[in-house]
């Protein structure tokens, strides 16, 4: 069975079975290696996408309920806070290990696109999903400020 | 076992032999063998970048400018490959924007970790210490190299020429080359027996900040760890394990795995019993429909209260002896106060944020495999053993690791051996396989730091002087079982006492005794390993005994050090920086721990807010630091604000648990971690060194938890002594 939607602003059908979680059709079916698995419980943010601009958890989203819709991945991110998020990150050497790294980042930029001057309230409540173990919380923390502050400048 | 891997293992345990107490030997050994491997050096074509200058093992310079570094050691995470890119290119005088890193092959000959003996791998934070001369020289010697080329094709004295960022200048002549026009003739020169180092006040890379050159790869989902490994034909294998440790399978119906579309073969390995298919999903449903009946007769049954239990028993029994001056009982018997308390420290699971996995390509005569690799060579030689091949026949490609913190660094290469043994119940085909870890396989998958038990007794004089220190451990050995057992002296695993039975303080009567248990749970080292507890224990109890002394936690801790110069330093810069003594408003509290790990000094001072009910909130870090040389500055800032935050949630909140035999949590809402609005804020100093630099990777983790326990008892008065702090 396939499945049709837009995947990074292109029109996608993946042949997989519906039921596949949206994580593993854009990982093995679309190749798209960006977002990753952690947790298979929505408990770590790892692996998380936008959908229709609003960050999800890839990982318990079945593939048939994207049909139609438009999903952006790591890959396809475009927009000028997604720019932003990602030049503060190499600007304030975010990463350490990097694997939580992508969907830090798409749930950064989810915040971004919605609220260009978050208080440290409210980056807790968008990030708070996300796990990092190697801690890099204080310069994520720092990072989505300062990409708050270039989009401003 | 097949009798090269055996004579690898073995020459393994001879090194080891050889390495304990005497390193320095060693790795002098090893810096010869290499040096004299390396006289020649020599061309070689690599794709896409013409015929490329190989000086040594540990760079390469293309016709294109672009400088090869080779990383012996596995990043992951920890700023590895930009430390190794860093030091090369310092002594190279190259152009940083030219630096690449590649993962080195697997190979004891040219890429033993130094401060291991004949090893390569990564940990016990060694990576700068081990490197630090052998990369200054191999980067020294390349630049000689090339400045003889230079010298050479333009017939000018090699004294007047200079190298500023990868060009070669002659300043007499106005003639400048970069050293990719140069490469083609330095080849052909030999390599120079010794080279003169730069004195360190003339680095521009080193002590400034390189930036990491993993960064931008790990922002923009290109990086490449195992999980993203794919080629045509690729399986994805999920294993069933027994649900205790130590069980084994007795029978198995794969009938219903079969039946999920998509699964391809079920295969019982020692393990456990393999589904193997053509994507993740399938093969995670198959494992799901699988039927395995357990033989648990061997499994370890116990509750992990009912193990702690034994060893608040085991504490008053007769121990081995870590360290003994002077007569601490008699000093506590003779004593005008004493202090007495114990702690309780959890299982805890490492939970790297990408679940263990490999991919194995298995034929009749090679394997060939790819891993975030810590333990190549050790792997290497498990990887041969389990297909029955020769260590040479098997390829590791060490990819980046999305985290360890000392999880696939271990002798028995669970998931390396694993994900061959599938490969080779699958067929030996050649068919390339991943081995996934679910997150629930990795909770439940055991090599956890262990639990320990601590008892710790004091004695103070009538005018508050520590005259006597007596400390009891008891729990597993991480080192017994394995090629490291050569380290366990007298029934003393170092890792089960460092940071105890090498207490900074000066107390004329010591007594520190270790009681070695066995349980049928597997354990490992974790990030900062034995101080991970020893910290705790020290740190909390030296601070309720200067309590008891009526004295300032600092203080006390200052009169003890006088012979610790580095780490009183490193005390007082942290007290200094986080205002220690300056008032705090009710309700909040502030606590000071230091500890020495792995060589490298750690300071750090945690002000905690607590709330009525009882809920700590950990305000702010101030961390002081003394790793000798720093040889990147943000690296070292950030390993401390990665440190205190793993080691926080650890404190905080993390235990792995046993209820009869069975792990009690499956995932991160059970093993509960830090998150982001859990985060302190951190402030990290450190001191300028002209030292040989030492690690950070784990240092930055043995005092946050004391440091937060002492704050705690600083706001509210009470001590706490079981871990996690959370249950207390």
């Amino acid at each position: 069975m396939s499945t049709s939607f837009l995947l990074n602003g292109k029109p996608a059908t993946l042949d997989a079975d519906p039921n596949m979680p949206l994580l593993w059709a854009v990982r093995e079916v679309a190749g798209l290696t960006g977002t990753k698995f952690g947790c298979g419980m929505a408990l770590c943010g790892a692996c998380t996408v936008h959908l229709d601009g609003k960050a999800i958890r890839s990982c318990i989203t079945p593939l048939s309920t994207v049909a139609g819709r438009k999903v952006t991945t790591i890959e396809g991110l475009a927009s000028a806070p997604a720019k932003a998020v990602q030049s503060a990150w190499v600007k304030l050497q975010v990463p350490q290990c990097g694997y939580c790294q992508s969907g830090q980042i798409m749930s950064a930029t989810a915040l971004l696109e919605t609220n260009s001057a978050p208080s440290d309230a409210d980056i807790d409540s968008a990030m708070s999903g996300n796990i990092c173990r190697c801690s890099t919380y204080t310069r994520i923390r720092a990072a989505i400020h300062a990409a708050a502050e270039s989009i401003k400048a | 076992m097949n009798t090269k891997a055996r004579e690898a293992l073995r020459s393994t345990r001879r090194d080891f032999l050889k390495t304990a107490g005497t390193a320095g030997a060693i790795a002098l050994t090893i810096g010869f063998e290499w040096s004299v491997s390396s006289r020649r050096a020599f061309a070689a074509p690599v794709p896409g970048t013409g015929t490329a200058f190989i000086p040594n093992a540990f760079l390469r310079i293309g016709a294109d400018n672009r400088v090869t570094v080779i990383a012996k050691h596995v990043e992951m995470g920890q700023g590895a490959y930009t430390g190794i890119a860093t030091i090369v290119a310092e002594e190279l005088d190259a152009d940083w924007a030219q630096i690449q890193v590649e993962s080195a092959p697997a190979d004891a000959k040219r890429y033993a970790n130094l401060v291991f003996g004949t090893i390569q791998g990564t940990g016990g934070s060694s990576a700068m210490s081990n490197s630090w001369m052998q990369l200054r020289e191999a980067g020294g010697k390349a630049r000689a190299m090339l400045l003889a080329a230079a010298a050479k094709q333009w017939k000018v004295p090699v004294a007047d020429l200079t190298v500023e960022k990868s060009v070669v200048y002659h300043a007499p002549s106005k003639r400048h080359a970069n050293f990719g026009a140069l490469v083609a003739t330095a080849a052909t020169l030999p390599v120079p027996e010794t080279v003169q180092l730069k004195d360190p006040k003339d680095f521009t890379l080193i002590g400034h900040t390189a930036p990491r050159v993993d960064a931008p790869a790990k922002s923009d989902g290109s990086a490449q760890f195992t999980i993203d490994v794919a080629m045509p034909g690729l399986l994805v294998a999920l294993l069933k394990r027994p649900p205790r440790f130590g069980g084994t399978v007795k029978s198995f119906d794969a009938a219903a795995a079969m039946a999920v579309p998509g699964v391809v073969k079920v295969v019982q390995v020692p393990g456990g019993v393999a589904v193997v298919a053509k994507s993740f999903w399938a093969a995670k449903q198959g494992r799901d429909a699988l039927n395995v009946e357990w033989d648990e007769s061997n499994a370890e049954k116990r509750s992990s209260a009912a193990i702690m239990e034994e060893y608040r028993h085991l504490a008053d029994q007769p121990a081995s002896s870590a360290r003994k001056e002077g007569d601490a009982a008699r000093a506590i018997k003779d004593a005008a106060h004493r202090v007495s308390a114990s702690f309780e420290f959890p299982y805890l699971a490492h939970a790297p944020m990408e679940p263990l996995d490999a991919v194995v390509k298995l034929s009749a005569n090679a394997c060939e495999i790819w891993a975030g690799d810590q333990f190549q060579t050790i792997d290497q030689a498990n990887a041969a053993h389990t297909a029955g091949l020769d260590p040479q026949q098997v390829s590791i490609h060490t990819l980046y690791a999305g985290g360890s913190f000392g999880r696939r660094a271990n002798v028995w290469s669970d998931y390396i051996v694993e994900a061959v043994s599938i490969a080779k119940a699958y067929g030996a085909d050649g068919t390339p396989i991943k081995l996934q870890w679910t997150r629930e396989d990795d909770i439940h998958g055991g090599l956890y730091r262990p639990m320990y038990f601590h008892k710790l007794e004091a004695g103070l004089s009538a005018d508050g002087h520590l005259t006597g220190w007596r400390h009891v451990i008891v729990g597993q050995s991480i080192m017994a079982g394995g090629p490291f057992a050569v380290m366990i002296k007298d029934g003393i695993d170092p890792t089960s006492v460092e940071g105890a039975a090498n207490i900074p303080y000066d107390i004329p009567n010591i007594a520190v005794d270790l009681a070695t248990t066995k349980t049928g749970v597997p354990v490992l080292w974790w990030r900062v390993v034995g101080s991970s507890h020893t910290a705790f224990a020290v740190e909390a109890f030296i601070d309720e005994v200067a309590h008891a002394a009526g004295q300032d936690p600092l203080s006390f801790r200052r009169n003890l050090l006088d012979k610790q110069p580095r780490m009183k330093a490193v005390l007082e810069l942290a007290a200094e920086k986080a205002g220690w003594g300056t008032p705090l408003p009710p309700g909040k509290g502030r606590g000071i721990a230091v500890a020495e790990a792995f060589k490298s000094l750690v300071a750090q001072v945690a002000e905690v807010s607590v709330s009525k009910d009882g809920e700590v909130r950990v305000d702010r870090v101030v961390c002081a630091v003394d790793c000798g040389t720093p040889i990147n500055p943000d690296i070292i800032a950030a390993q401390m604000e990665g440190g205190i935050g793993f080691g926080l949630g650890a404190v905080l909140y993390s235990a792995i648990t046993l209820k009869d035999g069975r792990v009690e949590q499956d995932n991160f809402n059970s093993y509960r971690v830090l998150r982001i609005n859990e985060m302190p804020k951190v402030e990290v100093h450190i001191v300028q060194s002209a030292e040989p630099p030492t690690g950070v990777g784990e240092p930055g983790v043995a005092p946050v938890g004391p440091a937060v326990a002492n704050a705690i008892f600083a706001a509210t008065g009470k001590r706490h002594y079981v871990l996690p702090l959370s249950k207390a």
